[in-house]
């Protein structure tokens, strides 16, 4: 614990609090939530926080505490695998090219910019206009929408790593391609596309609770925690819990991450 | 008589990343009389550049001085503000850099630079200043002194850069200037000139100085005392003919054993002449391979070498001289554009590529980097363990004890297998390096400055291991080098590269003395001695005017050579000519004409070997 | 000179090919559309040859290649087609919304960059004490709240507590100072504040990446003041990351003009386009798409250009 403190610093550990305690209510919570997220619990609505109801009551009268749980589980789980995904992609298309040929590097580099340069709301919007919203598209379109930016960085990484000279020595020996990139060149790259992934998460999170506000992400019955902002937006004239509760949810989970990986960077 | 300088207790510590603070110099005590010079001296991590640095009151990122005073005249820089002591920098004292190619600002010109100075501390006005940088600049024999300070920084030379950073301490006219290793980066044959520009202007205008250095060549011809350091503290101390000629610390011996290579007797050549390696007609580049077979960046031209069994062909040039690049070439890493190389009979396929794994098995390199040539995320373990698999199948019983047979050959503990290889130093990377070369059971090793990167006494370890690799393993070697003294030391046959192309070739006796090619002339001649005043009597070696590498079939040494035949030099290709002694040179000039000329005009170099026949002094 | 204007060239060439690219992968996706829409245009009760009669009319009987070239010319011949849900010419909807969309991102990036600037040299500039810490703690908090929040919150403060601001942006016709301020006033902000956050943390960290050079070593040898340091010496070497910073983070300023303009319901470009998301209507949406792409195309080279230019080893 104290070489933990050492590495991290005070704020560091304090986002690593904040992380775990949101994945844990991600995985947790349903099971222990008071009532089930769709369940009109009160007819007051925008009910303030009480011993009752922890978090009030929302614009229908449901439980604030049960529905931003249950909306976390859908920011956080969906955030968490569209990252994995678009790391995993982004860092294989990376090293592939980064070890490839002069030609199909340039391909596909050309493609991956061409990618980015599309803003990632607008790239976002017109995947929604064609495919919709239904979770698993919304799942393909967040991990499509940052596979590019993390394409750009592994391969600039696996670029750099490959005009190390024990790349040379290890071409000189006569080893193939397959054993270059994944025992040579990847081990290298571990532990900064790491500290990338924790970063896409962020954005993810951002970028998705972003649309569900405009009504575009995760639609009724279900509801993530952008969702819950939006629907609950007359709320906020009262400063009512139903609002507040899931704006503060999403602000404690992005700064959490955020000064979790800031530690790591810093300490290193 | 009062001194400049006075250092008293000097401690200074740095604190980690883990908070710990270290002690990274102690117990520094010396003083510098007016006029003199300081020499500095120690290998890397001695403390000599945090020591100079604290002369200023600087101390880098991380460290700060602890303890201790430091005297400039009576004032104790320690007892300074602030602003006093931004006040004192640059115009008090002044300091050279080792890099000259860093420490310029690349977007400034160099002339705003040089005049910094005096607009930080309002000493003239801008044209009195300037003028005054011009004066400095033929001072210091630099081309163009009118011009030459309207250019940006990457448009001037390595060796014209640090005659710069020497023009821009002095502008102030300090007491005191430090120059911390600022020929290190530079090319032998710069050096020198560099070294007596700044010689010069030290003696003419009575400035004080500190040099800093891990060279004891360089620094017998520039200071007039030595402070030998060790790990962070003074091992000895005093004036340098004593230190050089009359060490008392086991340390100095050590440094002084060092820097004069004994020659062990010549491997008996078994007269065998059958040669393993056999390179014909060699021509290599970068980019494009245009119309005329030739590569849009040409580096190698027809280069013919041959290496026997068992035997070590040393190689050097400066930079530029194309030396590593022969070795990416015959290895197959850079694909030559002509020539033919052969290894025993067997016709070696230009491309890796395409030759056969026994054939890449059988020719190894060894980088000079350590620290880039093993990966960071496997332990040295693995990184033997990989050619053992790769080219002999072996499993892991045979493979875990082959890999402490290796380590025994170079002399590491078998412990260091599990060791991730960040935690070694340079001369254990590089003997882990040599140990994976080895692992292939090859029949040649080309060794690509090896020791260049290294402190000097690592580096002699380092040879004594090849010599011993070879009388065990009878390999034969291929080693790299821009330092002769050393490549006397270990190889047998050596072969002179000047841009690209091959100049000289001859036994290692043949390097003893004279007739050498000019070129070799000009190298043999410009590698310090260590004795005191060598540099004084270099000065009728003629200034040497900026080369232009762009020989073609003419003698590429052309434009600076200093007995070129006008009318026949610029004209035709300089022939083969076999001198008396064994060796073969490409020139013009007959043997005893160059015999002739070598021995009038310069003073014969003596490597003080153990065994061979000094010339003259 | 040559070989700036070479350079130059080069960028533009691949600044056109990208460009190309991208609308290929916008007519891609958004002819990616699972099911047949003629057929939903029509509903269920149309007969087949109804169907191919409204195809062929739409030309969407034709392979994709010939329908994505006869986009791309309508494109850059100024008529990309008729808005399906407003039955109106394209063009002439974009025109009208455009200017006011630029106006918004105009005033933003005057707000917000010379803001960012100053903070971002300020924090280098005191780099590792606690002014920087300071600095560096508020902008992080800043980046990491998603836009929409930001302008909740901004909402809540002014408009509910304080009462100074709407919450609603009319933009009347010839407004008053006043009407101007009280218009533009919590759009821009929420959108400088992410902005400002974005470009003084990239400012920041490549003036701190050039005052750990050398030569700015040497400068401290020389007695150069800090002053002297950061303005002299560590900026001109850092306009390169930094135009490049600039011109990353007003890519962010399109993602957030999103959701500005809908939350404030300002009547932009961007509000234009999350409609026709809403209504698939895809000629609209597509030529939306297109405008921000070119737009941070044209933000992107302009940054190679001071990039380039900044550099000195390009001069003669």
């Amino acid at each position: 614990m104290k070489s933990l403190y050492r590495y991290l610093g005070i704020t560091g550990l304090a986002g690593l609090a904040l992380t775990l305690f949101w994945v844990l209510v991600s995985f947790v919570g349903p099971l222990i939530a008071p009532y089930s997220p769709g369940e009109i619990v009160n007819y007051d609505v925008f009910l303030p926080m009480s011993w009752e109801h922890l978090l009030g009551t929302d614009y229908l009268g449901r439980s604030v505490l049960s529905r931003v749980m249950d909306g976390a589980r859908f920011t956080v789980g969906l955030a968490f695998a569209a990252a994995l995904l678009a790391s995993l992609l982004g860092t294989g298309l990376g090293l592939f090219s980064a070890v490839s040929g002069k030609a199909l590097d340039e391909s596909i580099s050309r493609v991956m910019d061409a990618l980015l340069s599309i803003p990632n709301k607008i790239f976002a919007l017109v995947m929604i206009a064609a495919l919709g919203s239904s979770i698993p598209i919304l799942l393909l379109i967040t991990a499509i929408t940052y596979t590019p930016g993390v394409f750009r960085i592994a391969r600039s990484l696996a670029v750099n790593i490959n005009q190390m000279d024990y790349i040379q020595v290890a071409r000189a020996r006569g080893e193939g391609r397959i054993y270059l990139a994944s025992v040579e060149v990847l081990p290298n790259m571990i532990h900064p596309m790491l500290t990338d992934f924790g970063l896409r998460f962020v954005y993810v999170v951002l970028l998705l609770s972003s649309l569900s506000f405009l009504g575009l992400g995760v639609q009724p019955p279900n509801a993530d925690l952008g969702s819950l902002v939006r629907e609950n937006m007359s709320g906020l004239w009262e400063g009512a819990p139903a609002i507040m509760a899931p704006a503060a949810a999403i602000i404690s989970l992005t700064i959490g991450v955020n000064l979790f990986i800031d530690s790591l960077r810093s300490s290193r | 008589m009062s001194d400049l300088i006075r250092v008293e207790n000097l401690r200074i510590v740095a604190r980690g990343d883990d908070d710990q603070e270290k002690t990274i110099v102690k117990n520094i005590e010396f003083s510098i009389p007016r006029g003199e010079v300081l020499a500095l001296i120690g290998e890397s991590g001695s403390g000599k550049t945090t020591i100079a640095l604290a002369l200023m009151r600087y101390a880098r990122r991380g460290c700060h001085i602890d303890e201790g005073s430091i005297f400039l005249d009576d004032t104790d820089l320690m007892s300074l503000s602030q602003p006093a002591l931004r006040s004192l920098r640059g115009r008090r004292i002044s300091y050279v850099a080792q890099s000259a190619a860093s420490s310029f600002n690349p977007s400034m010109r160099i002339m705003n630079q040089i005049l910094e100075s005096t607009q930080i501390h309002y000493s003239m006005s801008r044209k009195a200043a300037e003028a005054k940088a011009v004066d400095l600049f033929r001072v210091l024999a630099l081309p163009n002194p009118e011009t030459i300070g309207s250019r940006y920084p990457h448009q001037v030379s390595g060796g014209q850069l640090q005659r710069l950073m020497a023009a821009m301490a002095m502008i102030t006219d300090p007491e005191l200037i430090i120059f911390d290793e600022p020929t290190t980066a530079l090319d032998v044959t710069t050096q020198i000139d560099v070294l007596r520009a700044f010689k010069q202007v030290v003696q003419e205008r009575g400035i004080t100085a500190v040099y800093v250095s891990h060279d004891l060549a360089v620094v017998a011809q520039m200071a007039d005392q030595v402070v030998v350091l060790n790990n962070g503290e003074i091992c000895e101390m005093g004036r340098t003919a004593q230190i050089i000629n009359a060490p008392s610390d086991d340390y100095t011996k050590q440094l002084m054993a060092a820097a004069h290579p004994v020659l062990t007797g010549v491997a008996e050549t078994n007269e065998n002449d059958e040669s393993l390696l056999s390179v014909k007609g060699l021509a290599a580049g970068y980019g494009k391979i245009r119309r005329d077979g030739r590569p849009a960046i040409p580096i190698l031209q027809d280069i013919n070498l041959s290496i026997k069994h068992g035997s070590t062909l040393g190689v050097i040039g400066e930079s530029g001289s194309g030396k590593s690049t022969l070795a990416l070439a015959i290895a197959g890493l850079l694909p030559s554009s002509a020539g033919i190389v052969k290894l025993a009979d067997e016709v070696l396929p230009n491309r890796m590529e395409l030759r056969s794994r026994d054939q890449l098995k059988r020719v190894q390199v060894v980088f000079q980097n350590a620290d880039t040539a093993l990966n960071p995320a496997h332990s040295v373990g693995r990184i033997l363990a990989r050619p053992l698999a790769f080219y002999h199948g072996m499993t892991k019983d045979a493979s875990d004890k082959r890999v402490r047979e290796l380590l025994d050959l170079v002399h590491l503990p078998p412990s260091i297998a599990d060791q991730p290889c960040t935690r070694l130093s340079g001369g254990q990377k590089q003997r882990v390096n040599l140990a994976r070369a080895l692992a292939a059971e090859p029949d040649l090793i080309l060794c690509d400055e090896v020791t260049s990167a290294l402190d000097t006494v690592v580096a002699t370890a380092i040879l004594d291991l090849l010599k011993e690799l070879q009388r065990e393993l009878g390999i034969s070697f291929m080693f790299i080098s821009h330092d002769i003294t050393t490549l006397r030391g270990v190889c047998d046959q050596v072969i002179v590269l000047y841009a690209g192309q091959k100049v000289e070739e001859g036994s290692r006796k043949n390097f003893a003395a004279p007739p050498f090619h000019p070129y070799t002339n000009l190298l043999i001649n410009s590698v310090p001695e260590l004795e005191q005043g060598w540099l004084d009597r270099k000065k009728h070696i003629r200034q040497t005017i900026p080369a232009n590498a762009d020989g073609q079939q003419l003698c590429g040494f052309l434009d600076r050579c200093s007995v070129r035949i006008e009318g026949k030099c610029d004209k035709q290709s300089p022939p083969w000519v076999a001198l008396s002694e064994g060796s073969e040179v490409s020139c013009h000039l007959s043997g005893e004409e160059l015999k002739r000329l070598q021995q009038h005009s310069l003073q014969t170099p003596t490597l003080k070997p153990a065994s061979s026949n000094a010339e003259g002094g | 000179m040559n070989t700036i204007v070479n350079l130059l060239l080069k960028r533009l060439g691949i600044s056109l090919v990208t460009l190309l690219l991208v609308s290929a992968v916008v007519f891609l996706i958004t002819n990616l559309l699972p099911g047949d829409p003629v057929q939903e245009m029509l509903g269920q009760a149309a007969t087949p040859e109804v169907v191919e009669a409204l195809r062929t009319k739409l030309g969407l009987n034709q392979p994709a290649y010939i329908r994505y070239m006869n986009w791309l010319g309508s494109l850059l011949s100024g008529d990309p087609g008729v808005s399906l849900a407003n039955n109106m010419p394209v063009a002439e909807l974009v025109s009208d919304r455009l200017p006011r969309s630029l106006m918004l991102a105009g005033i933003t990036t005057l707000v917000a960059v010379p803001f960012a600037l100053f903070v971002g040299i300020l924090a280098a500039s005191y780099s590792d004490t606690r002014v920087d810490h300071f600095i560096s703690t508020i902008v992080m908090f800043v980046v990491a709240v998603p836009e929409f929040l930001i302008a909740t919150i901004a909402v809540l403060i002014f408009s509910v507590h304080l009462g100074w601001l709407s919450a609603v942006s009319y933009a009347p016709q010839d407004p008053t100072l006043q009407e101007f301020i009280a218009t533009y006033a919590l759009p821009v902000m929420t959108l400088s504040l992410v902005l400002v956050g974005q470009m003084s943390r990239m400012t920041r960290a490549a003036l701190i990446e050039q005052m750990q050079q050398p030569y700015v070593e040497m400068a401290i040898l020389k007695g150069a003041s800090h002053s002297r340091l950061v303005l002299r010496h560590a900026l001109p070497n850092a306009v390169g990351p930094i135009a490049n910073a600039v011109a990353l983070s007003l890519s962010y300023l399109m993602g957030g003009v999103v959701i500005v303009e809908v939350i404030f319901n300002y009547p932009g470009i961007a509000s234009l386009m999350v409609d026709s998301v809403t209504n698939r209507d895809f000629p609209l949406l597509q030529a939306c798409a297109m405008l921000f792409c070119t737009g941070y195309l044209i933000l992107v080279f302009m940054a190679d250009i001071c990039a380039i230019l900044s550099n000195p080893k390009l001069r003669n």
